[in-house]
């Protein structure tokens, strides 16, 4: 077991720092080979070690420091959540790193060095159970992608997004430290697990409020939350694609793993008796990310930053899942994340291609301009916008009714699944009517709005694209989509999720499996009875698919909102500035009134 | 007084948090991060500190048995200012790419991204 | 109003709200840090396990400096994460300043090349004399590490110096480039794939990665502490690439434009 979760890590940091050494010796198809087989490894790698651990928990210790009394030393705690996680992480690499030896030119070895070494960091972050070494890989994966995304910054656009990008997430890892801080201070320990014990002892005080908001904020910046959401669209919006593969499909996700995994391993032992209070904050939270999500990429009309705002929007339905504090909505979650994951890689792709072939991102400038590609990327688009709205029997639906089913049987929370349904419908919405206005330039153009005007165009050098292959793309978009597809069809899912998720909140469990060096429990936690979507699901599926296909229709008519309801949408749209004082001050703010909200109800 | 270390960590995290939010050049704004970071090392260290120890190395004339301040939080602050500097390093690139292809260094010119 | 005072006063009056709210938001945080920080127990009293971990580290691997012992064994996972960062940002750092100097020189080419202004004598000759001992003063820094305070961070960055004064006090500086980048990049990338090697070394050797698997010495002495000695060495070398690439590639830029 140590030997495959260290090397699962260490291969790819291995492969890429060989990259980086032989890169003057430029030989792109090698050294995309080598990128793609350290990936493979990994995964391969991943998947024996989960196959080993069946539904328990492993852990290993680096250096060979296991506790005696205390912990001294650093470990990889394993169960099928986190584990699971990282597996998906690999798997997405492998189209991350098809697409980028498809379209990166320039420095192309190093850019797969660092892509690597991305996918290392996440990896690591997925399996640690130290509270600083989370830090670590959390940081380690934001200089990573802060520079990949920063990698051909020939135009402004990528420019000020990498600028907003490294500021706004610099400004959240400190804060994140400043909390490791508080609480190393007042326990003496940086192990999640003994971290748990101490914080029992502590109990509900100033400090555990502060410091679950210093650690909350810095994860969920990363994680794209309101109100720390603002530079997402921003850097989404310019990142080239096969990074834009890895950085919305997993990237955001993993900001709410550590926070799931940091409440529940460290701070639930102390909180445990507030579950109401919490469940409510972030319940609404999530769900208010969700609403400003899909109604800003309603809005907008740059391809990329429409798919940046609906990657916020459902991650906004991600954090309700995880909000419920509840075995089933972690589980509906997870697979929730990983059937979206997958299709809004196949989206990236669509969108990436178009831009490559078109030289243009905006609806306007491409409308019409798609027919050409609709066979197979137009198809998989399509699909892959049906999923984000629900469509059974795809991988969301599985996991979105299992999170529905969770907020129905929590109590006071039956009105969730309706406003779930709206946020999908209107982001579905977005995707569907840019994907008829570019695919089959069905209706009128998009409208011009000279106040929010963004940069049209690739951010390559502008050669003539028009007639590069569109062969790999398309058959790594509908691989995508299928993928999500038969993730969704898998039998007994729901209920290996399940489990998964009760080991995972069980944070007794937790600490016996890390502290007590293995020991098991005397009674295992009971499994909630989960079962695949029924009646209600496919009413709430077929409600979304309605509302989607209304609002797409609506919008390709070009209908536009009533004048009071623009006048709102275009202040919120102003918020987003651009400008990372503003977002710097957004997130400061966000981490006090959330301090302030556990002070308030959680003593 | 007993607490004021801990009220300079604190000082110094509002400040620059100030001063980055408030900025009107690139390269001020990097290093009120700077500042910023800054508080989180007062504050680990400051954590660490024991009345009456000793920096935690051993030789002939320092037993292993001497009281010692914390050396974990040490080696935490090493990885913090390593992985600060790093940061500044990027940040200054993109800074400088920034004023090479704008013209300006101010962070309040950066519009392109509205909406 | 001239132009200059309304633009001044749109610029004030654009702030306004957004100052005041972020001032708002900062004293609430201060406030509750201040709370937080208060419950922490009073300085000089720490909660970790100081002393315990010092022994342990003494007896059980025989280093002498507890700091790099925790840095490159204890937690050596953590600095494997933090020399990539390191790592990473310099590589990320020098194609981001590669894509503008290329443009830069081919204009350059284009007005004529005339050379830069000659170094100082004064310059020339300090850093000539200096550059020995802050080679010298680096590697034992590096290597001193499980010893005295120091090790692999620390003595890079003055390995990284002493690089650059031997650039600045040679005429490197007026020519063209400042040095040959890619022994720079091929020097930080060893760094880094030595310490993923090591700890691989400790998977196939003791089956447990970053297992401090080599002989173990006597402590006190210059050969002791197994991989911490070895580690150390590692993260020297690729601090030293790192800091230099960084360094250099930005001296580059200010180079580049102040020929302008």
């Amino acid at each position: 077991m140590m030997a495959l979760l260290s090397l699962a890590v260490l291969v790819p940091i291995l492969a890429g720092t060989l990259l980086a050494l032989t890169s003057s010796w430029e030989r792109r198809r090698i050294a995309a080979g080598v990128a793609l087989a350290a990936v493979l490894a990994s995964l391969v790698l991943l998947a024996v070690a989960l196959g080993r651990n069946g539904g328990g928990r492993s852990v290993i210790w680096w250096g060979s420091w296991p506790p005696h009394g205390r912990v001294v030393g650093i470990d990889f705690a394993v169960d099928g959540l986190g584990g699971g996680l990282a597996l998906f992480v690999t798997v997405l690499a492998v189209p991350a790193l098809l697409m980028a030896a498809y379209a990166i030119r320039a420095s192309a070895q190093l850019f797969f060095g660092a892509c690597l070494i991305f996918v290392a960091a996440m990896v690591g972050y997925c399996l640690t159970g130290d509270l600083f070494n989370l830090f670590v890989f959390f940081e380690l994966m934001s200089v990573s992608a802060y520079v990949l995304v920063g990698y051909e910054v020939r135009k402004r656009a990528p420019l000020e997004g990498a600028l907003t990008f490294a500021v706004t997430n610099s400004v959240g890892s400190i804060l994140f430290l400043f909390g490791i801080g508080l609480l190393y201070g007042k326990v003496g320990a940086l192990n999640m697990a003994q971290l748990g014990v101490g914080l029992h002892a502590v109990g509900p005080s100033g400090l555990v409020y502060v410091a679950f908001a210093l650690v909350a904020t810095g994860l969920l910046v990363k994680a794209a939350v309101i109100p720390f959401h603002f530079w997402t669209a921003d850097a989404y919006g310019v990142a080239p694609t096969p990074v834009l593969i890895l950085l919305g499909g997993v990237f955001s996700e993993l900001g709410l793993y550590g926070f799931a995994r940091v409440y529940w391993t460290v701070f639930d032992p102390a909180l445990g008796a507030h579950h109401d209070a919490i469940r409510a904050i972030f319940v609404l939270l999530g769900l208010a990310t969700g609403l400003l999500g899909a109604g800003m990429a309603l809005a907008q009309h740059h391809l990329r930053r429409m798919l940046a705002f609906v990657v916020i929007s459902q991650i906004g339905l991600f954090l309700v899942g995880i909000g419920l504090l509840s075995a089933d909505g972690l589980a509906g979650t997870a697979i929730f994340l990983v059937g979206d994951g997958l299709a809004k890689a196949a989206l990236f792709v669509c969108v990436g291609v178009v831009q490559l072939r078109c030289d243009a991102i905006e609806e306007r400038t491409l409308h019409g301009r798609g027919r050409r590609l609709l066979w197979p990327l137009g198809i998989a688009y399509l699909l892959a916008a049906l999923t984000v709205a629900d469509l059974p029997p795809w991988g969301t639906f599985a996991g979105k009714a299992l999170v529905e089913d969770a907020a129905l049987k929590a109590g006071g929370y039956g009105w969730v699944p309706a406003v779930m349904t709206l946020i999908s419908a209107l982001a579905a919405g977005a995707l569907l009517r840019a994907g008829l206005r570019v695919f089959a330039g069905v209706g009128d153009p998009a409208p011009y709005d000279e106040r929010f005007v963004h940069e049209d165009g690739t951010q390559g050098g502008g050669e003539d694209e028009s007639d590069v292959s569109v062969v790999l793309p398309g058959a790594l978009a509908a691989a995508l989509v299928l993928a999500s597809l038969a993730w969704g069809l898998i039998p007994g899912l729901e209920h290996a999720a399940a489990r998964a998720a009760t080991r995972f909140i069980d944070t007794a469990g937790y600490a016996a499996a890390v502290l007590g060096g293995g020991a098991r429990r005397a009674t295992a936690p009971a499994v909630p009875p989960v079962h695949g979507p029924d009646a209600t699901a496919w009413l709430y599926a077929l409600a979304t698919l309605a509302g989607a296909a209304a609002v797409a229709a609506l919008g390709v008519a070009g209908r536009t909102l009533p004048r009071a309801a623009a006048r709102t949408v275009d202040a919120v749209r102003a918020l987003h500035s651009g400008r990372p004082g503003d977002y710097v001050a957004w997130a400061a703010g966000g981490a006090a009134t959330l301090a302030g909200l556990f002070a308030l109800t959680l003593s | 007084m007993s607490v004021l270390p801990y009220l300079v960590a604190a000082w110094l995290l509002v400040i620059g948090l100030w001063g980055v939010i408030t900025s009107r050049h690139l390269v001020h704004m990097v290093l009120c991060l700077g500042v910023v970071q800054s508080s989180t090392y007062v504050l680990l260290l400051a954590v660490g500190y024991r009345t009456g120890g000793q920096a935690p190395i051993v030789s002939s004339s320092v037993p292993p048995s001497s009281p010692f301040v914390d050396p974990i939080v040490q080696a935490l602050t090493l990885t913090d200012v390593v992985v600060e500097a790093t940061v500044v390093a990027v940040l200054l690139a993109l800074t400088v790419q920034a004023h090479k292809r704008f013209g300006t260094a101010d962070p309040n010119a950066l519009g392109a991204l509205r909406g | 109003m001239s132009a200059g005072a309304r633009t001044r006063a749109a610029a004030r009056a654009r702030l306004g709200p957004r100052t005041l709210l972020a001032a708002l938001a900062l004293a609430g945080l201060a406030a509750l840090v201040v709370w937080a920080v208060s419950e922490l127990t009073p300085f000089g009293t720490p909660s970790g396990p100081a002393n315990g971990v010092v022994k342990t580290l003494v007896f059980k691997r025989h280093a002498a400096n507890a700091v790099n012992g925790v840095t490159y064994d204890l937690r050596g996972l953590d600095t494997l994460g933090e020399e990539l960062i390191l790592f990473v940002a310099a590589l990320g750092s020098s194609v981001l300043l590669r894509h503008g100097r290329e443009s830069d020189e081919v204009e350059r080419k284009r007005a004529g090349n005339e050379p830069g202004p000659r170094t100082a004598d004064a310059l020339r000759a300090y850093g000539t004399a200096l550059v020995g001992p802050l080679v010298v003063l680096g590697v034992y820094v590096v290597t001193h590490g499980h010893l005295t305070p120091g090790g692999g961070f620390q003595g890079g960055v003055i390995l990284a110096a002493g690089l650059l004064l031997a650039y600045a006090a040679g005429q490197v500086v007026a020519l063209e480039r400042v040095e040959p980048t890619t022994l720079v990049e091929v020097t930080d990338a060893t760094g880094a794939m030595a310490y993923a090697l090591v700890a691989v070394g400790g998977l196939v050797f003791a089956s447990a990665a970053l297992y401090n698997f080599l002989p173990l010495g006597t402590t006190g002495q210059l050969l002791s502490s197994g991989t911490i000695l070895v580690l150390s060495c590692a993260v020297g070398v690729e601090v030293t690439g790192a800091v230099a690439l960084i360094l250099t590639e930005l001296l580059d830029q200010t180079l580049l434009v102040g020929r302008e």
